[in-house]
C-alpha cells in the first residue's frame, strides 16, 4: 500500500491477510485521519477491540487497502469524526460497546445503547448501568412554523424498527434525524468465543436479506486467515447464489419503490419474479434465502439436479417479463413524476461517505467489490458496473434494473462454465492467532468482514453493513422534499436496520 | 400497461390452492383461544406485524404472503398499519432489550380480544441470539403467545398453514 502506508508509520502485524494491518502510534493514527479528511482514502470500517480501535481504509486511486490499529491504553483515541464526519456514528457505537472515548468526537450522544441493556460498555470493562435512563436529546431545530413528526420504532408496515424524527415546514421536510439501534442483538459479542461454524451461522443472520453476502464475507475472511483454498465448483456456486440473491432483492425493491408511489401493478408483477427466483433458489439449494449455504471452506450443498434444470427456465421467464416491466416503468409519466428529481444525493456526498451499492452508483461512485478488490469467479466473468450521476430515486431504480440485466448475464456465464469436482474443503484450524478480512458485494453494497481466530474459534469478529454509509445520506437526501416522498426515498435506499444495529 | 393487464386476464391466475391448516398449530391454539372471542370475530382477522429484533429474514417471507401465489387477503386476513386496528400481532425476532418496551406498548395498544403469533425460531426462544446481553429471549418472555410458527425463516406456506389454523380456530364457534 505504497501511497497510504508511506505516510503512516507503524508496525505490521504478522498473520493478517490478505491486506496488511499496521499498529500505529497516535501520530500514525492522525496521518490516517488526514488521509480521510483530504479525500485521499475512503473509510471501509471503524470498530473497537479490547483496548484498541481499528480503522479500515481504501485508497481509491491506487486501490490499496489496509487496517490501521491504535492501541488505547488510557481508553481514549483521537476522534476520526472530528476531521471526517462519516465516522461519527461508528465512533458513537465504539463508545457504547467498548467504552473507548474518541477525543474530539463532535456528537457524544449514545448510538446503539438506548439504555435498556442493564449494563454499559458490554464488550469493554462492563459496568452496571445507572438505574435511571438519561433522555435522548434530538438535535435542536429552530424556526417559525415548524412542526415535528415522530415515527417509529414500530412502523406502519412489514418493516424493521427504527425511529425517524421529521421536522417539517408545511409539507416540506427541513430535517430528518434518525435514531437506530432497536434491533441491536449484540452480534459482535456473541461471535467472540464462538466456534467458526456457529459464528458463520450468526454472520448469515446479521441481515437476512443479504444472508449469502454475509456468509460469503465471513467465509472469505476465515479462508484468508487460514490461507485456505476453496474448490473451484464451490467458488462458482457461491457466485450463483450471490446473483440469485441480488436478483430477488432487486425485484422486491423495484416493485416496492413503485408501490410507494401507489403503482401497485408493478409491485405485483415484480413480486411474481421475486417469488419465482426464491422458489428456484429453494429447488437448487434447499432454502429460499439460501441461509447457511455458503460455509467456510466452500458451500454446504451442491446444486440439486432438479434445481439446476429450473435455472434456465427462471432466466427465460425473467427475460420475457422483465423488459415489459421496464418499459412500463419508463413509459408511465405519473410514476416518473414521483421518482425523477426526488431525493437527490449529490455525488460529492456519496464519494465522501464511501456509499456503496445502488446508492453510490446512482450518484457517480462506481465502486463494486466484485470488481475491486475483486474475487473469484468474477475475475473470469464479463460484467459491467452501471453508474449514473443523477442521484435521484429514478436513478436508483435504473441502477437496479441494469444490475438485474447484468446478473442474468452472469448467471448464464456461471451455468456455462460451472466446473465439476468437490464443493467443500475441511477447515484445519491453525495454531495461534490468525486474522482475516474480506470485502464482498451484496445487493445493497459492500459488506466488510474482519475477524481474529484462535485455533478453531473466533475471538473477535466485526461485520460492517453497507447501510452504515447510506443511512446518514438518507437524512441529507430528504431535505426539501415533501413528507409524502419519504417512503419513496427510503425504499430507494432500502438500508438494513438489523445489519446496521448488529 | 394495457398489454400487461390484458395478458393477466388471458392467463390463469397464479394463486395456488390453500394448504391444510397446520395440525400442530391447531392443537396449540385449542388450548388458548376462547370461545366467546371467536364468536365476535367471524372469519376475518387484521394482522399487525411487529419486528422485535429479527434479522429481517422473517419479514421477507411474511411479505411474500401478499404476493400473487399466496394471496393472503383471499382468506380474510390482512395486514393493517396500526395495532389499534389489529386482532393479531405477528411478532418476529428474538426480542431485543431495545425493543421490549415498544413491543409491550404495541401489545397494550391492541384491543381485546387479540392473539399473538410468534414467527420464526428466534421468536420461540431467542434462537442463536439467546445468550446475548442485548436480547430478552423469545416473544413469550414479554407478551403472552398463542401460536408459534417455527422456521428460519418459516416458508410462506408454513406461515399460511399457521394463520389458517388460527382463522379456523377463531371461526369455529
Amino acid at each position: 500500500m505504497a501511497a497510504l502506508l508511506d505516510t503512516i508509520d507503524g508496525q505490521r502485524t504478522e498473520a493478517h491477510r490478505p491486506w496488511p494491518r499496521v499498529v500505529v502510534r497516535a501520530d500514525g493514527w492522525r496521518a490516517a485521519i488526514e488521509h480521510l479528511a483530504a479525500g485521499q482514502s475512503t473509510m471501509l470500517g471503524l470498530w473497537g477491540d479490547t483496548g484498541a480501535v481499528h480503522l479500515a481504509l481504501l485508497d481509491e486511486s491506487s486501490g490499496d487497502k489496509a487496517v490501521v490499529t491504535l492501541e488505547c491504553p488510557d481508553g481514549t483515541f483521537p476522534s476520526v469524526a472530528a476531521r471526517y464526519l462519516p465516522a461519527t456514528r461508528l465512533e458513537r457505537a465504539v463508545r457504547d460497546l467498548y467504552g473507548l472515548q474518541p477525543a474530539g468526537l463532535p456528537d457524544t450522544r449514545p448510538w446503539l445503547d438506548l439504555g435498556f441493556w442493564g449494563v454499559t460498555q458490554p464488550l469493554g470493562a462492563r459496568r452496571e448501568a445507572p438505574p435511571t435512563r438519561a433522555p435522548y436529546r434530538f438535535l435542536p431545530v429552530e424556526g417559525e412554523n415548524l412542526h415535528q413528526i415522530p415515527v417509529g420504532p414500530v412502523h406502519a408496515g412489514i418493516i424493521e424498527p427504527g425511529h425517524f424524527r421529521f421536522t417539517a415546514n408545511g409539507e416540506t421536510v427541513v430535517r430528518l434525524e434518525q435514531r437506530l439501534g432497536y434491533v441491536h442483538k449484540g452480534i459482535d459479542g456473541l461471535m467472540a468465543g464462538a466456534s467458526i461454524e456457529r459464528a458463520a451461522r450468526q454472520a448469515g443472520r446479521t441481515s437476512g436479506d443479504s444472508t449469502v453476502a454475509y456468509a460469503l464475507a465471513f467465509a472469505q475472511a476465515v479462508e484468508a486467515a487460514l490461507q485456505m483454498q476453496v474448490p473451484p465448483r464451490a467458488v462458482y456456486l457461491r457466485a450463483l447464489m450471490a446473483e440469485l440473491e441480488r436478483l430477488a432483492n432487486h425485484f422486491g425493491d423495484i416493485g416496492a419503490i413503485c408501490n410507494d408511489a401507489s403503482f401497485a401493478a408493478m409491485h405485483a408483477q415484480c413480486n411474481v419474479l421475486r417469488e419465482r427466483t426464491l422458489r428456484t433458489a429453494d429447488a437448487c439449494f434447499g432454502h429460499r434465502l439460501m441461509m447457511d449455504c455458503v460455509v467456510p471452506g466452500g458451500v454446504a450443498q451442491d446444486l440439486a439436479p432438479d434445481g439446476a434444470g429450473g435455472l434456465p427456465t427462471l432466466l427465460g421467464e425473467i427475460r420475457t417479463l422483465f423488459p415489459q416491466l421496464v418499459e412500463l416503468y419508463d413509459n408511465t409519466a405519473s410514476l416518473q413524476d414521483r421518482t425523477a428529481l426526488t431525493g437527490i444525493l449529490k455525488p460529492e456526498l456519496a464519494r465522501r461517505f464511501g456509499a456503496g451499492g445502488y446508492v453510490g452508483r446512482a450518484s457517480g461512485r462506481g465502486f463494486d467489490a466484485r470488481r475491486h478488490p475483486g474475487y473469484a469467479p468474477y475475475d473470469r466473468l464479463t460484467f459491467e458496473v452501471p453508474v449514473l450521476e443523477a442521484g435521484d430515486v429514478d436513478a436508483r431504480v435504473w441502477i437496479r434494473i441494469r444490475e438485474v440485466e447484468q446478473s442474468l448475464s452472469l448467471l448464464d456465464q456461471i451455468l456455462q462454465s460451472l466446473p465439476g469436482g468437490g464443493i467443500r474443503n475441511a477447515i484445519s484450524p491453525a495454531s495461534g492467532i490468525r486474522e482475516g478480512v474480506a470485502l464482498v458485494e451484496g445487493f445493497r453494497g459492500d459488506v466488510l468482514a474482519w475477524l481474529r481466530l484462535d485455533g478453531d474459534h473466533v475471538t473477535r469478529c466485526h461485520l460492517r453493513d453497507p447501510s452504515w454509509f447510506q443511512w446518514p445520506l438518507l437524512e441529507a437526501v430528504i431535505e426539501n422534499n415533501i413528507v409524502a416522498d419519504f417512503p419513496l426515498c427510503n425504499k430507494s435506499f432500502n438500508c438494513s436496520y438489523s445489519g446496521h444495529d448488529l | 400497461m394495457r398489454k400487461i393487464l390484458l395478458q393477466g386476464l388471458a392467463r390463469p391466475p397464479l394463486t395456488e390452492p390453500p394448504p391444510r391448516p397446520d395440525d400442530a398449530a391447531l392443537a396449540e391454539l385449542a388450548k388458548s383461544v376462547n370461545r366467546a372471542a371467536r364468536r365476535r370475530l367471524g372469519r376475518s382477522l387484521s394482522i399487525r406485524q411487529v419486528d422485535a429484533g429479527s434479522c429481517n429474514g422473517c419479514e421477507l417471507e411474511i411479505h411474500a404472503l401478499n404476493n400473487a401465489f399466496y394471496d393472503l387477503e383471499r382468506f380474510g386476513l390482512r395486514f393493517v398499519a396500526s395495532p389499534r386496528h389489529a386482532d393479531v400481532l405477528l411478532v418476529t425476532g428474538p426480542v431485543t432489550k431495545n425493543m421490549r418496551e415498544a413491543l409491550e406498548r404495541t401489545y397494550n395498544a391492541t384491543p381485546d380480544p387479540k392473539w399473538v403469533v410468534a414467527v420464526g425460531d428466534c421468536a420461540r426462544n431467542g434462537g442463536i441470539f439467546a445468550e446475548s446481553y442485548a436480547v430478552v429471549g423469545g416473544v413469550d418472555r414479554v407478551v403472552p403467545v398463542d401460536l408459534h410458527i417455527g422456521g428460519c425463516p418459516p416458508r410462506p406456506i408454513d406461515l399460511l398453514k399457521g394463520l389458517l389454523a388460527l382463522l379456523e380456530t377463531v371461526a369455529r364457534s
